[in-house]
């Protein structure tokens, strides 16, 4: 954090008023490597202590929605990958479910059940991404090399099935463009049978360690209730105490075919957040060994036409991916364009909170706030 | 014209030669012609005219009560894909809010948007999603708004709000009154216009910045 501390420089011309003379407000971002991206922070300090912040975003924004307006319904399922792209698959179950309901059509049994392994396989990988830099960032290096190591796995597994690694489009509208290839089953198996213990190898470097223990115990603490207000879901939410997941809530594409528990912890700190998502991985991993065992044969495709013209009205879909909720709003006037596409960003609203878990604390800790949040610009901006 | 299929370029050449200068060139005004059918022809259908949208209307207990506490301000309430959806009138709206968050128990605001319909009267639907943890029911609020009038923030209510209606006033120049800081939030301050209104054009935008700082025409 030396970068950040030996810094007097002017403040920048912000609203974020400088009451005393003591304070300073100092920048943080867009290029600072702990911000994951392009977020830009500015924080009016006390000392060393924070008493106010600003997020400023938007540098990555591409006008998606508006891109969607222009495009057909098929067109614009790409373009959702590359709003969470460390969670792409995920984005566009989201997105081809909510067409889906537009339409009045679902997807086969078969296409679902795929859906929810390549859903949970990506939940696994964007999770041990977090945690791999999330830990980095924090001053422990070994963790991110093992993190890496078995996403690598995973991206594979993604490769070898649709041909991309991280925006795979692996979905289309009514069911899954491509049957799984020869050993599908058996890669995922094999996966899924080695990670059990590698999760474990990983709290051994981090649960008990010390350090670890002082830099995440107590900061950035999130209750219930403010969490809530603040509109937050996924990881940050279960952490504060609240058992939601909507996985279980509002059951889609072939969860309500698994058991599974839904993590939670009740300090609502970054050191809880990390064990809901450490846990949230055994969940996962055990979701796609019961899957696999018993994938229904079938067609992948459901019939939905060549051409999409879903009829007027408007439908409002979410799914809980690895960061919170996603939700799409999407309006059809009965063309073959969406007449208007909403997406409900978890990152972008999960940042939200960043002001209320980061005051009273240190400079150093809003690494851990920021990293805590899971938070991808691709999708604060969109 | 259109029925020419743009393989045939030999002879739809003279065609082309109609409209843009003739004779410059041998081969490359061909080109252009040639296009031309193929993407003037996906306009062309729009015969069948849109479906009108079918409505179930709504009125369960859960309306009901909104009826009885708000009376005529609560304008319609109808099922779309099963999704409850209540039109209520723009300067209750926090009224309302108020009350789907105390009675309702709707206690988390998952999205608030807006979508714009130029043709309408009111010409932005300001839209909130609604979630109850309680009931795990989700419930859709709309407030119909014209351009220029201001809608009631709900910050006050959810502070989810905050962000959320800083991006609505964004992208579509809608007004929240009672909103702590409404400035933009993606896009810079100086920005001109509001993107996501049906007549911002992204190709007009695309060759003003092309005009404006380069000094040419854009190839737009």
């Amino acid at each position: 954090m030396d970068e950040i501390r030996s810094e007097g420089m002017a403040p920048p011309s912000v609203e974020l008023a400088v009451p005393g003379a003591d304070e300073i407000v100092l920048n943080m971002g867009p290029q600072h490597p702990s911000t994951h991206g392009v977020l830009r922070v500015k924080l009016r300090l006390d000392g060393e202590r924070i008493d106010g912040s600003e997020c400023v975003i938007g540098y990555l924004h591409r006008g998606v929605e508006k891109i969607a307006e222009h495009r057909t319904y098929t067109q614009f399922a790409p373009y959702v990958d590359r709003m969470d792209y460390v969670a792409a698959v995920s984005n566009g179950l989201g997105y081809c479910e909510a067409v889906e309901k537009l339409l009045g059509a679902e997807a086969t049994p078969r296409a679902k059940v795929v859906r929810t392994i390549l859903t949970e396989l990506q939940r696994i990988a964007s999770h041990l991404l977090w945690l791999g830099t999330h830990a980095l960032d924090l001053g422990a290096l070994t963790p991110v090399f093992y993190c890496l190591r078995e996403r690598e796995e995973i991206l594979k597994i993604f490769e070898k099935y649709c041909g991309a690694r991280l925006t795979t489009h692996a979905f289309r509208i009514g069911g899954l463009q491509y049957e799984t290839y020869d050993g599908f089953e058996h890669d995922v198996k094999r996966f899924c049978d080695d990670f059990g213990s590698k999760v474990d190898e990983y709290e051994q470097l981090l649960t008990g360690n010390r350090i670890w223990v002082g830099r995440t115990k107590g900061i950035g603490i999130l209750t219930a209730q403010q969490a809530i207000a603040l509109g937050v879901t996924g990881p940050p939410l279960r952490a504060s105490g609240v058992k939601w997941d909507l996985r279980k809530a509002m059951p889609y594409a072939a969860y309500d075919q698994y058991d599974f528990i839904i993590p939670t912890a009740t300090n609502g700190d970054t050191y809880d957040r990390y064990v809901v998502r450490m846990e949230e991985m055994r969940q996962s991993r055990s979701i796609c060994l019961q899957a696999i065992e018993n994938i229904p044969a079938g067609p992948i495709m459901a019939k939905v036409g060549k051409v999409l013209k879903p009829p007027p009205g408007e439908v409002y879909h979410s799914i809980e991916a690895p960061k919170g909720e996603i939700g799409y709003y999407v309006v059809s006037d009965g063309t073959t364009q969406p007449y208007r596409v909403r997406v409900r960003p978890p990152s972008f609203i999960n940042l939200q909170a960043f002001d209320t878990m980061v005051k009273g604390h240190l400079v150093a800790d809003v690494v851990a706030i920021i990293g805590t949040l899971d938070i991808v610009l691709g999708e604060v901006d969109r | 014209m259109g029925t020419e299929p743009p393989e045939k370029q030999p002879p739809s050449a003279p065609e082309g030669g109609e409209t843009k200068p003739a004779g410059s060139a041998s081969s490359e005004p061909a080109k252009p012609a040639a296009a031309k059918p193929a993407a003037a022809a996906p306009p062309k259908p729009p015969a069948p005219p849109p479906k009108k949208e079918e409505r179930t209307p709504l009125d369960n207990d859960l309306v009901k009560r909104f009826r009885g506490r708000f009376g005529e301000a609560v304008r319609e309430a109808w099922l779309d894909r099963k999704q409850a959806i209540l039109v209520v009138e723009a300067a209750k709206l926090r009224a309302v809010c108020e009350f789907a968050r105390d009675s309702e128990k709707f206690d988390m605001l998952v999205d608030l948007t807006a979508v714009d319909w130029p043709k309408r009267e009111k010409r932005f639907e300001v839209v909130l999603q609604l979630y109850s943890f309680a009931k795990n029911e989700r419930l859709r609020v709309k407030a119909p708004t014209a351009d220029g009038e201001s809608v009631p923030s709900v910050t006050a209510v959810w502070p989810t709000a905050g962000w959320l209606e800083r991006e609505c006033f964004d992208m579509f120049g809608i007004r929240f009154d009672g909103h702590p800081g409404l400035k933009r939030i993606l896009l810079p301050d100086e920005w001109q216009g509001y993107p996501l209104r049906k007549d911002y054009d992204i190709l007009q935008q695309d060759e003003a910045w092309v005009r404006e700082n380069m000094g040419i025409e854009s190839g737009q």
